[in-house]
């Protein structure tokens, strides 16, 4: 039971990363309708720029902050130089802007750090592990970035609905000639809302950190995930982004876990070992294909 | 004809080279230098390197010029370079490949059209056993060498259970395999994770929930990292240890990982510390030269490059004389750095392998120090089946 219960908190943990990248693809993707294959870039800058400034000062905090400007600034710029370009082009133009722009990020971050991994330290207050029920030890790091993910979450809902930027952001996804007609500058907004999504994968980045190595490429190993997540949830709605990162979160996590030894029961143990972690890490696409075929726009279409 | 043989001497005697030391030998490296895995071609390529500039631009007294390409660990950009090498450049002589996925659709183009190929780094049993190829020469290691040594490493450590996980794909099921081989006690776990994983909390729970005795992983690059870091985290550091072949633990990943790797085992066929005079002239040279401590990808190259010198001195550089120049490759007339070093009948090595463990160094960080001999000249399963 407990191994359960530290399965789950497990899969849970693996959502809220998810939910973080997948928060802000899916404003980009929904409100301004362009598919942003560099959205792991940003989360790489992130992963970078906090681990190399938290290894320099030694403050781990320092580190969030400067990777919170770093992907804010990084994507801010990306959508004032670049993506701005891109609102009335083909899809494809997009797609092969952005990937381009994969490429000159992780060559940047090559020439910037070298081809060998970074490795942040844990800070000293999350390191070690803290026992939550008889039998169930959790590491306190993990346990952080689950609240951070649910603060963020709860913030980005009481932005998204209480507040006035909120509002255009509401009103931009619905209708944005609309809203240009009433007077609100849409490209500013539109940078805003671009610089909040790369602030949130910067987020996932520098908490990745010290759990994952940083290295070349470590936006790309999670992108298409990402994307998994906001196509289950519904194109544009942060609140589908939400439930689909914990439901793919824990759904992978526990196939992995459970799924070979289920199969121990019906076939020989080498095969089901090979089968199981294959099924495994097709199972989010396979749960993505169900829910497609019962509901072609996502669990939540639309409507933030 | 009198004459000009003796002017041709004349000329020889005047210059005091030989003829053939005016056109360098070409060689061909096809490595990995980009992504996360760039770092394992980086130091082949630079011990490669270093071998070249320690003998003043040649090897084995023979000038040679050195082509580097980068195959990107894509199979399909690896077998172009090797066609525009051999049908544009006229290469002959190749070397480098990091991955076997890579060397897989690779070699065989460069075996076919007749060059050599010697490998640095990866040696998949299909080039091992019955595929083997009298133009294959492998400096390294058979792949599922490694892995018998951790094996072995186990056992002798008295182990009785272990838990085993690897990426799920060829080299990570060999790994596997290759354990189980020299492992005598109880397997009571085996998970196959996937491929560029990075996130472990799944594994680390049934890791604790079985209570093995051991934990062998073959998590190479990125994963490893991850994979250690996150062992730590978990607390099992400190109550299951781990046995782990090089690959694992190879020194960027040391460095990585820090002081959390302090007591692991490693098996290894090289170390930094080895006691031998070849080894402690390219320890130093090394440090001279890139002041970073040297990976045992950096080593393979160098002793690539030193295996390749030998054959060019004792064939005056004449790689065109296939058969001459295959005999002398066969002898592996060179100083390995790891020691004792010879060819067996599959052109695989025959070699030791040793027990390494982490300690704290001189500077307070962790170093891999040698601590005993695991196997000794020890070549491949497979060996047996190949025929030339």
């Amino acid at each position: 039971m407990a191994l359960f219960l530290e399965q789950l908190l497990n899969g849970l943990q693996f959502g809220v990363m998810l939910f973080l990248l997948a928060a802000g693809l899916t404003l980009i993707f929904g409100i301004m309708g362009v598919i942003n294959l560099a959205h792991g870039s940003i989360y790489m800058v992130g992963a970078y720029a906090g681990t190399w400034v938290a290894m320099a000062t030694g403050s781990f905090l320092l580190g969030v902050l400067a990777a919170l400007a770093a992907a804010a600034l990084a994507g801010a710029a990306m959508e004032f130089l670049i993506v701005r370009r891109l609102y009335k082009r083909d899809p494809l133009d997009q797609v092969l802007a952005t990937f381009a722009l994969i490429l000159i990020f992780n060559q940047l971050v090559t020439l910037l750090f070298g081809r060998q991994p970074l490795f942040a330290s844990m800070p000293s207050l999350l390191g070690g592990s803290v026992q939550l029920l008889p039998g169930l030890v959790y590491p306190v790091y993990r346990l952080a970035i689950i609240v951070v993910g649910l603060l963020v979450a709860l913030g980005l809902y009481l932005m998204i609905n209480r507040t006035r930027i909120g509002m255009l952001v509401r009103a931009g996804s619905t209708n944005r000639e609309m809203v240009r007609a009433l007077g609100v500058d849409i490209r500013m907004l539109y940078t805003v809302v671009f610089g909040l999504g790369a602030l949130l994968a910067g987020l996932a980045g520098v908490m990745a950190g010290p759990i994952l190595a940083v290295q070349v490429g470590m936006g790309e190993q999670i992108l298409i995930t990402t994307f998994v997540v906001v196509v289950v949830g519904g194109v544009g709605s942060i609140r589908g982004a939400f439930f689909a990162s914990l439901l793919l979160g824990v759904v992978d996590t526990l196939l992995r876990a459970y799924l070979p030894s289920m199969l121990h029961h019906i076939m020989a143990v080498s095969e089901a070992d090979a089968l199981g972690s294959g099924i495994a890490s097709m199972g989010i696409y396979l749960l993505m294909a169900v829910v497609l075929l019962i509901r072609p726009k996502g669990l939540f279409v639309s409507n933030l | 004809m009198l004459r000009r043989t003796f002017l041709a001497l004349a000329a020889t005697a005047l210059m005091a080279l030989p003829v053939q030391a005016q056109e360098p030998v070409k060689i061909g490296m096809i490595t990995t230098l980009s992504g996360p895995a760039g770092y394992l071609g980086q130091d082949i390529r630079d011990g490669f390197k270093l071998a070249i500039e320690m003998d003043g631009g040649k090897l084995g007294g023979i000038p040679v010029k050195l082509k580097i390409e980068d195959d990107n660990l894509k199979p399909g950009q690896g077998k172009q370079i090797a066609d525009k090498m051999l049908n544009n450049e006229g290469i002959k002589l190749f070397t480098g490949i990091v991955f076997s996925n890579v060397a897989g659709a690779t070699v065989p183009d460069i075996l076919d059209a007749g060059a050599f190929y010697i490998g640095p780094n990866a040696a998949p049993s299909t080039f091992a056993g019955k595929g083997c190829d009298k133009n294959y020469f492998i400096v390294s290691w058979q792949n599922d060498s490694l892995h018998e040594a951790a094996g072995q490493l186990a056992t002798n450590l008295g182990y009785k259970t272990a838990f085993v996980l690897a990426p799920n794909y060829q080299a990570g099921k060999d790994a596997i395999t290759g354990f189980k081989r020299y492992f005598k006690g109880k397997i009571v776990g085996e998970i196959y994770t996937s491929l560029g994983q990075t996130d472990f909390a799944a594994e680390m729970a049934q890791i604790r929930a079985a209570k093995p005795e051991v934990v062998f992983q073959f998590e190479p690059g990125g994963m490893g990292i991850a994979f250690m870091r996150q062992y730590e985290q978990a607390g099992l550091l400190k109550t299951v240890p781990m046995v782990l072949s090089e690959p694992s633990l190879d020194a960027v990943i040391l460095k990585a990982v820090g002081s959390a790797a302090l007591g692991l085992n490693v098996a290894a066929h090289w170390n930094t510390d080895f006691d031998n005079p070849a080894n402690k002239k390219f320890m130093a040279a090394w440090t001279k030269a890139y002041n970073r401590v040297p990976t045992y990808y950096a080593s393979q190259g160098y002793d690539a490059a030193l295996a390749i010198g030998a054959a060019l001195k004792a064939t005056n550089g004449d790689v065109a004389n296939a058969d001459a120049f295959r005999d002398a490759m066969r002898k592996a007339d060179f100083q390995s750095v790891r020691g004792a070093f010879k060819f067996g009948p599959n052109q695989h090595p025959v070699q030791n392998w040793y027990a390494l463990k982490v300690e704290k160094g001189a500077d307070g960080q962790p170093v891999l120090k040698t601590v005993g001999e695991v196997l000794k000249d020890h070549g491949d399963a497979y060996s047996a089946q190949c025929k030339m």
